[in-house]
């Protein structure tokens, strides 16, 4: 389980956890229900949820390069209007500096050419109003803001 | 990873009888579905309706096993939950699966 730093705050979310996929999962887990009880749609929460769920694959796999041993920090920060998230790892650095552009998978393929992956990045930038990353002092932090619909 | 088999073949339906398919199942669903797919069915049906999230992972793991199917044999999608049905059609998969509302839409073959 996630090392259990979660704020008491109503404001803020934050959450230490390994970089391992069950760290991952549970730390989901967490932060969707801190969502539900802060009463924001269930669209919203389900696409803070993905997003987090690609971000952290993304820490876990790329930057961690599948080695258990890394922490990430987790950030949820609801606002007027937006929910801002920001996660920061220890990791390698993103490949040329900035995060992947996250361009559409082409599907106009014959089928065994499928793509089985290459879809993390095009959710993350589809759903997220804007995303900014930099290398600070040997981590990387990623923060991204979710757009919260006008009824919210 | 749970998968129970509902009916036998034409069509073979394997519900899925977990609440999540992302990056720690990915592999374990995908090697499940491929040892539950009856070589005989020529048309076997996912039942994710007890599915309430997915990601790119489990997205992945889904086209994998479409693509480890038989000779001849369809994989088809049922009862999508509105998170996973989101990520269907944001990633257009929804283009690449005939998908069907309910069971008994699956059992006649009529998808959308």
């Amino acid at each position: 389980m996630p090392q259990q730093e979660v704020s008491r705050s109503d404001r803020i979310f934050t959450l230490d956890l390994r970089s391992a996929p069950e760290e991952v999962r549970a730390a989901l887990g967490l932060a969707s229900g801190w969502l539900l009880a802060r009463d924001l749609p269930p669209q919203v929460r389900g696409t803070v949820e993905l997003v987090l769920a690609e971000v952290l694959n993304n820490v876990v796999e790329h930057a961690y390069g599948g080695l258990c041993r890394g922490t990430i920090h987790l950030e949820i920060l609801p606002r007027e209007g937006r929910i801002d998230l920001a996660i920061r790892d220890t990791g390698s650095a993103m490949p040329g500096g900035r995060p992947p552009p996250g361009e559409r998978v082409d599907l106009d393929v014959p089928e065994a050419d499928l793509p089985e992956g290459g879809f993390g990045w095009f959710l993350i930038r589809h759903l997220a109003e804007r995303v900014r990353y930099r290398r600070e002092a040997g981590a990387n932090v990623l923060e991204i803001r979710i757009p919260l619909p006008p009824s919210a | 990873m749970r998968l129970t088999v509902l009916d036998g073949e034409e069509p073979q339906i394997l519900r899925v009888d977990e609440p999540r398919i992302d990056s720690s199942v990915a592999i374990q669903f995908k090697d499940a579905v491929r040892a539950a797919v009856s070589p005989q069915a020529s048309r076997v049906v996912l039942d994710l309706g007890a599915v309430e999230f997915i990601d790119s992972s489990g997205l992945g793991a889904i086209v994998a096993a479409m693509k480890g199917m038989g000779e001849g044999q369809r994989l088809d999608l049922a009862v999508l939950t509105p998170m996973v049905d989101r990520v269907f059609r944001l990633t257009r998969m929804d283009t690449i699966f005939v998908i069907h509302d309910t069971l008994e839409a699956a059992r006649r073959g009529a998808g959308h």
